[in-house]
C-alpha cells in the first residue's frame, strides 16, 4: 500500500517535471522568435543592423552596442551565464558562444532554441549574419546588410590596393605602462584578416592561432614596420595613448618605432566581429597607410 | 668561530659556495647568449653602431640579459626565503608563499590589472607596485595575529593565520576575477609568473629590498640552526628567541615580496631548491642558505631560457617550467636518496 502510493506520487511527480519543458515554446515552429536573448556582442549587433533590435530582451555584461541596449537586462557573459535569468525570461532564441558547452546542454534541457557563435574568421562573420538573418524571419534584410558590409570591406582593400604593404606587429594586450606580456594576433581569425584586407602583413602570420604571447626577443628579431595596438577594455584618454605609444621607445632597432609608425586604436569594434568590422578595417587602414584616408 | 666542528662547517660551506656560485654564473653567463634569434656577439658590443639601431644589442641587453638578471634575483629571494620559512615554522612544507605573503601580493596584483582606471596616471605599470604593497599587507597581518595577546610570536599560530589568509585572499582574487572576466587573461597569466621585464627599472626597484632582506639573512643561520630545534632549545642555547623569529619572519617576507612584484609567484623554486640544496650538503643553516640562494638563481635562470625558447615566438609561463622540470627532478631525487 505505502510502496505503491509512494510510487504512483512519484511517477506523478516525473509525468509533471517531463511535460513542463515541452510547453512553452510550441507557437515557436510556425512564427519567428520574438523574445532573444544575446549573450555574443556581435550577435546583438547583428539583430540591430537587421531590424530586430526591438525582439532583443536581455543581452551580455559585455554588450554595449548600439546605445539601445544599455537599458535592456544583462544576463552574465561568456564565464558567467546567468541562467536562471535566461530561462525566467522565457527566450525563443537564445544566442550562446560556441564554447558555452555546459550552458547549451542546460538550455536545451529546458527545450530553450539555441544558435550558437563561434570563434569567426572575417568570412564566418557575414555567414552568420545571414544565418541569424534567416533565423529571425529576416533573411532579404540580412543579405543586403551582408552584402553591403562586403562592399564596405572591398571599398577598404580597394583603397590599400598597391600600396606597400607594412609588415605589421598587431598586438591585443599588454601590460599598460610597460613591454610586459605582449599579445598579439597570430594568423588566424578575423582580426588578422581584418588587417590582411586593411593593407598590412601580420608579422606573426605564420603561426596558426587566434592569440599567442610573443617574447620581445620574437619582435625584435621581427622587426615589423608597423605596430598597431588594438584597445577594447580600457577607454583611454588621448594622453594615455600618446604616453602608451612612448612605451615602445626603447625598442629603438624596430622600423616601426624608428619611423614612428605606432598606432593606438582605442574602440571594441576591434574585438567584435560583428556588423562594424568594416568600421575597424576603415581605422586599420588609415593607421597604416596614412595617405589612404 | 670555535666548536660544533666550525672548521668543517667553514670547508663545506667555501666548496658548496665555490660550486653553486660558479655554477650560477656560468648559467647567468651562457643565459643571454642562448637564444632563438642568431646573435652576433661582436656586433652587440660594437659601439659604433648607436645602440637604437643595433638589433643583435637590443636583443642582447633588451630581451635577454635582463631576464637574466631578474631570475637570478627572483630564483635567489625565492629560494633563500624558503629556507627561512622552512626552519621558522619547522615545517618541511613551508614555502615563501606559506604566510600569505604571494597571496597578499597576486590580491594587489589583480586589484592593479582589474581596475586599471584607478591607478593609470603613473608614468609606469601600477601591478609591481601593487603587488608589492599587497605582500606587506598581508606580513603585517599575519604578524600582528602571531604576537597577539602573547608575549613573544607563536609560530603555530603564524602557520594557521598564514594558511587561512591565503585561502581568504585566494577567495578574494577569484571573486574579483570572476565578477571582471575582461581581465580574467591578464590575470591568470600574472599568476603563472613572468620574467621579460624588457627593462630595468623595476629590476633596479627590486634591488634594494632583495639587498636588504639578504644582509638580514647574514645574521640568521645560526638561530635558525637553534630555533629549528625547537624555541626553547635556541633560547636555553642563549638565542634571543623573538628578536631571531621576528628578523626571519620580516626578512624572507621582504625577499618574497620584492621577488613575487618582479616575477610574479614563480612557484617551486621556494620549496625544490632548499631540500635539493639540503639532500647535497646536508641540513646545517650556515651552508643550506648561500647554497640555496646560489641554486635558486642559477635554477630559475635556467628554467627562464627554457621559458622564452622552448616554443619560440610563443613565451611559455616560467611557473611552468620550475614546476614541470623541478617536480620529476625533485621526486627523482628523493627516490634514490631514499633508497641509500
Amino acid at each position: 500500500m505505502w510502496s505503491s502510493a509512494s510510487a504512483l506520487l512519484l511517477a506523478a511527480l516525473l509525468a509533471a517535471a517531463c511535460s513542463q519543458p515541452a510547453s512553452p515554446p510550441s507557437r515557436q515552429a510556425t512564427n519567428f522568435p520574438t523574445r532573444i536573448v544575446s549573450l555574443v556582442p556581435a550577435a546583438t549587433e547583428m539583430l540591430f543592423v537587421i531590424g530586430a533590435g526591438g525582439r532583443v530582451v536581455a543581452v551580455s555584461s559585455f554588450d554595449h552596442y548600439p546605445p539601445e541596449v544599455e537599458k535592456l537586462t544583462r544576463v552574465g557573459a561568456l564565464i558567467d551565464p546567468d541562467i536562471e535569468r535566461i530561462i525566467a525570461l522565457r527566450p525563443d532564441l537564445t544566442i550562446v558562444f560556441e564554447g558555452q558547452v555546459e550552458l547549451r546542454e542546460k538550455l536545451s534541457q529546458a527545450g530553450l532554441p539555441l544558435l550558437s557563435y563561434p570563434r569567426p574568421t572575417l568570412g564566418d562573420i557575414f555567414r552568420m549574419l545571414r544565418t541569424i538573418g534567416q533565423r529571425v524571419g529576416l533573411a532579404e534584410r540580412a543579405e543586403r546588410e551582408a552584402a553591403a558590409l562586403e562592399g564596405q570591406l572591398d571599398e577598404v582593400r580597394e583603397r590599400v590596393k598597391g600600396l606597400p604593404r607594412p609588415r605589421t606587429l598587431l598586438v591585443i594586450g599588454r601590460e599598460p605602462g610597460t613591454l610586459r606580456n605582449i599579445y598579439v594576433s597570430g594568423g588566424v581569425g578575423f582580426l588578422n584578416d581584418v588587417l590582411t584586407a586593411a593593407g598590412g602583413d601580420n608579422v606573426f602570420g605564420g603561426v596558426a592561432r587566434e592569440n599567442l604571447q610573443v617574447t620581445s626577443e620574437a619582435i625584435l628579431a621581427a622587426q615589423p614596420e608597423a605596430i598597431v595596438e588594438v584597445v577594447a577594455a580600457q577607454p583611454w584618454s588621448a594622453e594615455q595613448v600618446a604616453r602608451e605609444t612612448h612605451v615602445w621607445d626603447p625598442l629603438g632597432s624596430l622600423p616601426a618605432v624608428r619611423h614612428h609608425r605606432i598606432a593606438l586604436l582605442v574602440g571594441d569594434e576591434f574585438v567584435t566581429p560583428g556588423p562594424r568590422i568594416a568600421e575597424a578595417a576603415r581605422r586599420l587602414a588609415a593607421a597604416l597607410h596614412q595617405s589612404a584616408e | 668561530m670555535t666548536g660544533d666542528g666550525s672548521s668543517g662547517v667553514r670547508r663545506r660551506l667555501f666548496v658548496s659556495t665555490a660550486t653553486f656560485g660558479l655554477l650560477a654564473f656560468a648559467i647567468c653567463l651562457v643565459a643571454p647568449l642562448v637564444g632563438r634569434t642568431p646573435v652576433s656577439l661582436a656586433r652587440v658590443f660594437d659601439r659604433s653602431i648607436p645602440f637604437h639601431d643595433n638589433v643583435d644589442a637590443q636583443i642582447f641587453f633588451i630581451a635577454r640579459l635582463p631576464r637574466a638578471i631578474a631570475g637570478a634575483i627572483v630564483g635567489s629571494a625565492l629560494a633563500a626565503a624558503g629556507v627561512v620559512f622552512q626552519a621558522l615554522l619547522r615545517n618541511p612544507l613551508a614555502t615563501p608563499f606559506t604566510l600569505g605573503v604571494s597571496a597578499g601580493a597576486a590580491l594587489g596584483a589583480i586589484l592593479a590589472i582589474t581596475f586599471p582606471l584607478a591607478v593609470s596616471t603613473l608614468p609606469f605599470s601600477a601591478v609591481p607596485l601593487a603587488s608589492f604593497l599587497g605582500s606587506l599587507f598581508a606580513v603585517l597581518i599575519v604578524y600582528a595575529l602571531a604576537t597577539g595577546r602573547r608575549l613573544g610570536l607563536s609560530t603555530n599560530v603564524l602557520l594557521l593565520a598564514g594558511v587561512t589568509l591565503n585561502s581568504f585572499f585566494s577567495a578574494i582574487i577569484l571573486f574579483v576575477q570572476y565578477m571582471a572576466d575582461a581581465s580574467l587573461p591578464r590575470a591568470v597569466r600574472w599568476l603563472m609568473g613572468d620574467l621579460d621585464v624588457a627593462t630595468y627599472s623595476p629590476i633596479l626597484a627590486a634591488i634594494p629590498f632583495t639587498l636588504v632582506a639578504f644582509v638580514a639573512f647574514a645574521w640568521l643561520p645560526r638561530s635558525l640552526n637553534l630555533l629549528a630545534a625547537g624555541p626553547d632549545a635556541a633560547a636555553s642555547r642563549g638565542v634571543d628567541v623573538l628578536r631571531a623569529q621576528r628578523l626571519a619572519f620580516f626578512s624572507a617576507s621582504l625577499a618574497t615580496g620584492a621577488a613575487v612584484s618582479l616575477g610574479g609567484p614563480i612557484g617551486f623554486i621556494g620549496i625544490v631548491v632548499p631540500h635539493l640544496v639540503r639532500l647535497i650538503v646536508g641540513a646545517d643553516h650556515r651552508v643550506v642558505l648561500p647554497a640555496s640562494a646560489l641554486f635558486g638563481a642559477g635554477f630559475l635562470v635556467a628554467c627562464d631560457v627554457v621559458a622564452r625558447t622552448a616554443m619560440a615566438p610563443l613565451e611559455l609561463p616560467v611557473g611552468i617550467v620550475t614546476a614541470l622540470i623541478g617536480g620529476p627532478f625533485f621526486l627523482w631525487l628523493l627516490v634514490r636518496e631514499g633508497g641509500r
